[in-house]
């Protein structure tokens, strides 16, 4: 077993703020697993998720402490990417690390060119080769038969799942290793919420992932790995079964059986 | 008495609605009825020197035209760096502040100004002087449309763009413009219509001229001055030209405002 990324003693603090909001957080990402985390409101799992990318780094002034480790692509070590400063390796790493988010965010695009907007942006300039890529992607998330005829229409005009699928098979149409899911499904449907779970599964053969939700669950069904939250700590973390069967800290027994959060 | 002054209210709302309607009823009756009179080819394929309005309205349609074509680039730019560079800034709070007291000066101030810094250095009125009114007057309305429309555009836009690795300038140019073209481009238009119809700035920067011109370096003919001077000439034709001037200048800018409205409706949905 190999891991992908592994946060060790993440300490972060909002511009601003006088606590951090995460303390001395660990958590591997193992290659080709589901990591799930769960946790009440304003534990700090969205927070941590987004500092996996450093989507955090659009505002400035936040401070990190510790390492969060990522294994290079020849996969022999690993780089800090805490240590990454110049937009080109910030760029590099969101590509390396996707992200969907709790909305839908398609661009004002046409379908086809939200796919291929990030490919270009790579340097992928040959039609055919983008072309492939966009039903490549789109297959890979359920949505090509939905949306073969619609390729030229507004993305904006799909549904809120199909739109979610859209932003997926945008993350994934730039091969990225990991993929980071900030409460995927929370804005949608049962039925596309049984569809993007599907494809979480699916895609666990290819890529590593991390998924943050507030529907344990979500986190039982689909993922391998269960890190349990509270207060900016990571009071738990051990297989899904583990942590749902036989927790070992009172205090994730308390949320998984209901009784706070 | 809870009612009745409700009632008291409701008819001192509706008459003073009234009153105001009353009066805009009867400025766009009167020219109506005034302006088409005077419509005919002759107005538009002769020169004012000839009777007619030909190279007023061109020059006007010029003057506003080239106004805007240096005022979207500055305006976009600077509401650009306001939405999306400028933060929380103090910088960014005085340009904002700035811009907006900039928006409510009155339009005879700029005129002045420009007499003041550009007709009497060189000696003259010229086109060009009406274009840097106009410009003046055009910027802050471009600065303050684009930071708002670019405010509507959701934060998590931005963010999926970073996310898959597009550079803060791809993401502002390519996706958060993109998303608010709609509403830009609208307001554009209403800051066309707007400066369009101006008579202040430019009575005594561009002047106006009688013959056909388009050398903005001298005196330009200009369909608003032209009006204000047709107005009070002795001569009853000179006037009627006048009331054919400003009905069509009154339908230009509806017209404008109309196609402004229905995008700005058209993008809502």
């Amino acid at each position: 077993m190999i891991n992908m990324m592994e946060v060790q003693g993440l300490t972060f603090t909002y511009s601003g703020a006088p606590e951090p909001s995460l303390n001395n957080i660990m958590l591997p990402i193992e290659k080709n697993k589901v990591t799930a985390l769960i946790g009440p409101s304003g534990c700090g799992k969205s927070t941590l998720l987004r500092a996996m990318n450093r989507i955090h780094d659009l505002y400035p002034g936040h401070h990190y402490e510790g390492a969060i480790n990522l294994l290079n692509s020849d996969e022999q070590a690993y780089t800090d990417i805490l240590g990454l400063k110049k937009e080109a390796e910030m760029i590099r790493l969101r590509q390396r690390v996707g992200m969907i988010f709790q909305k839908p965010t398609p661009f004002p695009m046409t379908v086809a060119e939200n796919i291929a907007y990030g490919l270009r942006l790579t340097g992928v300039k040959k039609r055919i080769e983008v072309q492939e890529v966009i039903e490549k992607s789109l297959k890979d998330a359920a949505l090509w038969n939905e949306v073969k005829n619609r390729l030229n229409d507004d993305a904006r005009g799909l549904s809120g799942g199909q739109q979610q699928r859209l932003c997926i098979a945008r993350a994934i149409a730039l091969k990225p290793e990991v993929i980071l899911f900030d409460e995927p499904t929370s804005a949608l449907d049962p039925i596309s919420t049984l569809a993007i779970e599907e494809m979480i599964s699916v895609l666990r053969e290819k890529y590593s992932i991390c998924i943050v939700t507030h529907n344990m669950q979500q986190a039982a069904r689909i993922s391998d790995y269960t890190g349990f939250m509270y207060l900016g700590e990571m009071i738990e973390f051990d297989q899904t079964d583990t942590i749902f069967m036989k927790p070992s800290v009172k205090q994730t027994e308390d949320y998984i059986s209901g009784r706070f959060g | 008495m809870r009612l009745l002054m409700n009632k008291v209210f409701l008819v001192l709302a509706t008459t003073a609605a009234m009153i105001g309607l009353f009066f805009l009823a009867w400025i766009l009756f009167t020219l109506c009825i005034k302006g088409v009179a005077g419509i005919n080819l002759h107005v538009f394929t002769n020169d004012l020197v000839n009777g007619g309005l030909r190279n007023v309205i061109v020059g006007q349609l010029m003057l506003s035209g080239i106004a805007t074509l240096f005022g979207i680039p500055l305006g976009m730019l600077a509401g650009v760096y306001l939405q999306e560079y400028g933060g929380n800034s103090k910088l960014t709070e005085f340009i904002r502040d700035l811009s907006d007291v900039m928006m409510s000066a009155p339009s005879i101030v700029v005129g002045t100004f420009v007499y003041a810094v550009v007709v009497i250095p060189t000696g003259h009125t010229s086109g060009w002087a009406g274009v840097l009114a106009l410009f003046i007057l055009m910027v802050p309305i471009i600065v303050r449309t684009t930071d708002d429309m670019l405010k509507l555009v959701p934060i998590e836009l931005r963010e999926a763009g970073m996310a898959i690795g597009a550079s803060k300038y791809h993401v502002t140019m390519n996706i958060v413009i993109r998303y608010a073209r709609a509403g830009i481009l609208t307001g554009i238009l209403l800051a066309f219509a707007r400066v369009v119809g101006e008579t202040a700035p430019l009575l005594y920067s561009s002047g106006s001229s009688q013959f056909w011109s388009t050398d903005l370096t001298s005196t330009f003919p200009s369909l608003t001055v032209s009006i204000y001077n047709l107005a009070t000439m002795p001569d009853e034709e000179m006037v009627q030209l006048g009331w054919t001037g400003a009905f069509l200048l009154t339908a230009m800018v509806l017209f404008i405002n109309i196609i402004g409205r229905y995008a700005s409706n058209k993008t809502r949905r």
